[in-house]
């Protein structure tokens, strides 16, 4: 039980990170790589300032500076046109510094100072710690979900669908792309850094290297949310997001308590299972070429 | 309504490439006019639509449209009073939203509010209103998928989309060239339609030569990057398709190469 516990807990954190790449793989359709950078933005700020006193705080500065890390990347490659996978890589490499800069040391720990959640336990005392934990992030998870499916049911919302899209029909719309783009990037690495904000708070400790791989940790969750519910609209892709999250630690909890892989594989794993997933239309159409070929041969 | 003052755009300036596509080009156009505009392949017929829409900005020369000058105004700004269609039918909307959210986006042109729902009630009554008035059945596919349409029918929507918000200036840059002959002309129609009932100033690539002399009130004939023929009035109504050519002939020096042009039905 404690261990289901824990991956769901874990789950729900990583589920904001699981948003994130969702809007800009999914709905922008531009695979950013400002995330690792923003993880640990967020982890940062959000350790700095809990330790401060701050906890709240923290979570939202965490959002603050995720969203700034998305405009540096937005600007990078609207107004200063460099290849979007470029921009991202530039900005979650500059972050690398930014991070140790403001942390000063590789790693900070959270032992003994306040954590976001705690104000729950002395409304219930008596409740289960962990679950009072899970509660509050799912709270936030839930409400923030509920805010993005209303925010792509706006105009500016459709706007943001339609670039990823169509970006010549959305100009034609007498819309400026750059600021749909800069907008997506904004939110999606603000929801990335919050995500890490939190698991900084609940795990007690910020290192500079704990965002490393999590676009890949992102996009496996988004593909087996996918895998789950289908590709049909977009709000319940965002759903979706979250469930794979969710299911994405189960799965890892499952895998090491029954010692089928060890701990250190574990982005070798995630790294397969994105590969393979991503891979699979083209895989189908292989298969269903050969197929064809072996029927016109059997025909002739 | 229009004023284009001696334009020129030179591409890939110097290079070995070098290309000039206008070449001081000046153009009138009245309000409600309907041209049509012709020209072999390399005329800059394309690239005058999109010197106007601000696709890039001119070397020299202005553009003024309703009396504003919109020479270095951004093209997503002047979108907002300048409608665009392409040949391509897939250019026009977005694939994976629906009908109606494809109509909303362009219907959002009207409001300054960009935080307003995309599906209110009044607005999708009034989508499927016009979706009816095109005999496709789409009003009751409204949550369709754009990319599930055929060419043809998203070329219509397309044409409802750029006009539901009534712009200043239409251009149609070839929008019926990749449709069959039935569909062309059905398109063809429901344009002439909307343009008159709105009284839309507008412009219309063509490489039908009977189209081009049938459709709107007036014809220019582009070679060279500059206009070689202006076309109007009794002079237009009078003249045939062989007379045309022989004219054009002889104001660009060259006989007319455009291969659609002289391959399609006349």
């Amino acid at each position: 039980m404690a261990i289901v516990s824990s991956a769901v807990l874990l789950g729900l954190q990583y589920a904001l990170l699981a948003l994130g790449v969702y809007i800009t793989f999914r709905v922008l359709n531009i695979p950013d790589l400002t995330v690792d950078g923003g993880f640990t933005f967020g982890a940062a700020v959000s350790a700095l300032l809990s330790i401060a006193g701050h906890p709240f705080l923290g979570l939202l500065a965490a959002l603050a500076s995720g969203a700034a890390a998305g405009i540096v990347t937005g600007f990078l490659q609207t107004k200063a046109g460099i290849h979007p996978i470029l921009a991202g890589i530039l900005t979650m490499s500059g972050l690398y510094t930014v991070n140790i800069t403001i942390m000063g040391a590789p790693n900070l720990s959270l032992i003994g100072k306040p954590r976001f959640y705690e104000f729950l336990y002395k409304l219930m005392p008596d409740a289960d710690k962990d679950l009072m934990k899970i509660l509050a992030v799912f709270v936030i998870c839930a409400g923030l979900c509920i805010l993005l499916i209303l925010f792509f049911r706006t105009v500016f919302g459709l706007c943001i669908r339609a670039t990823g899209n169509n970006e010549d029909m959305v100009r034609a719309s007498s819309i400026n792309t750059n600021m749909t783009k800069v907008t997506a990037l904004a939110i999606a690495n603000a929801l990335v850094a919050l995500s890490g904000g939190l698991i900084a708070q609940t795990s007690g400790y910020a290192d500079v290297n704990g965002g490393s791989g999590m676009i890949v940790v992102g996009l496996a969750s988004v593909i087996i949310g996918e895998v789950i519910f289908g590709k049909r609209s977009l709000w319940l892709g965002l759903i979706s997001a979250i469930v794979g999250s969710v299911v994405y630690r189960l799965i890892i909890a499952l895998a090491l308590e029954t010692s089928i892989f060890s701990a250190n594989a574990l982005k070798l794993v995630s790294a397969v299972i994105v590969a393979i997933t991503l891979s699979v239309p083209a895989i189908r159409k292989a298969f269903a070429d050969s197929r064809r070929k072996k029927e016109a041969r059997r025909n002739a | 309504m229009l004023e284009i003052e001696k334009i020129t755009k030179t591409f890939l300036k110097g290079t070995l490439n070098e290309h000039t596509a206008l070449r001081g080009l000046s153009l009138t156009l009245d309000d409600g006019d309907f041209v049509t505009v012709i020209g072999s392949n390399g005329a800059g017929k394309s690239t005058l639509f999109n010197a106007i829409a601000g696709s890039f900005l001119c070397d020299s020369g202005r553009i003024l449209l309703d009396g504003k000058d919109i020479t270095y105004q951004k093209e997503h700004k002047r979108a907002k009073q300048i409608g665009r269609i392409f040949q391509d039918p897939m250019k026009g909307t977005a694939p994976d939203l629906t009908v109606e959210e494809n109509m909303a986006l362009a219907y959002s042109k009207s409001t300054r509010n960009i935080l307003a729902s995309a599906h209110r009630k009044k607005d999708l009554a009034f989508f499927s209103e016009m979706l009816k008035k095109l005999n496709m059945g789409l009003e009751d596919r409204m949550r369709t998928k754009m990319g599930q349409l055929s060419g043809g029918q998203r070329q219509a929507v397309t044409l409802l989309m750029s006009t539901m918000v009534t712009p200043k200036l239409l251009l149609l840059d070839e929008h019926t060239a990749a449709l069959d002959p039935v569909t062309a002309q059905k398109v063809l129609d429901i344009t002439k339609e909307i343009v008159a009932e709105n009284h839309i100033t507008t412009m219309m690539i063509t490489h039908n030569i009977n189209q081009a002399l049938n459709t709107g009130n007036r014809t220019i004939m582009l070679s060279a990057g500059q206009i070689v023929l202006d076309l109007k009035g009794e002079e237009r109504a009078k003249i045939t398709i062989p007379e045309l050519m022989e004219m054009y002939q002889e104001k660009a020096g060259k006989a007319l190469d455009n291969d659609r042009m002289l391959l399609s039905e006349v």
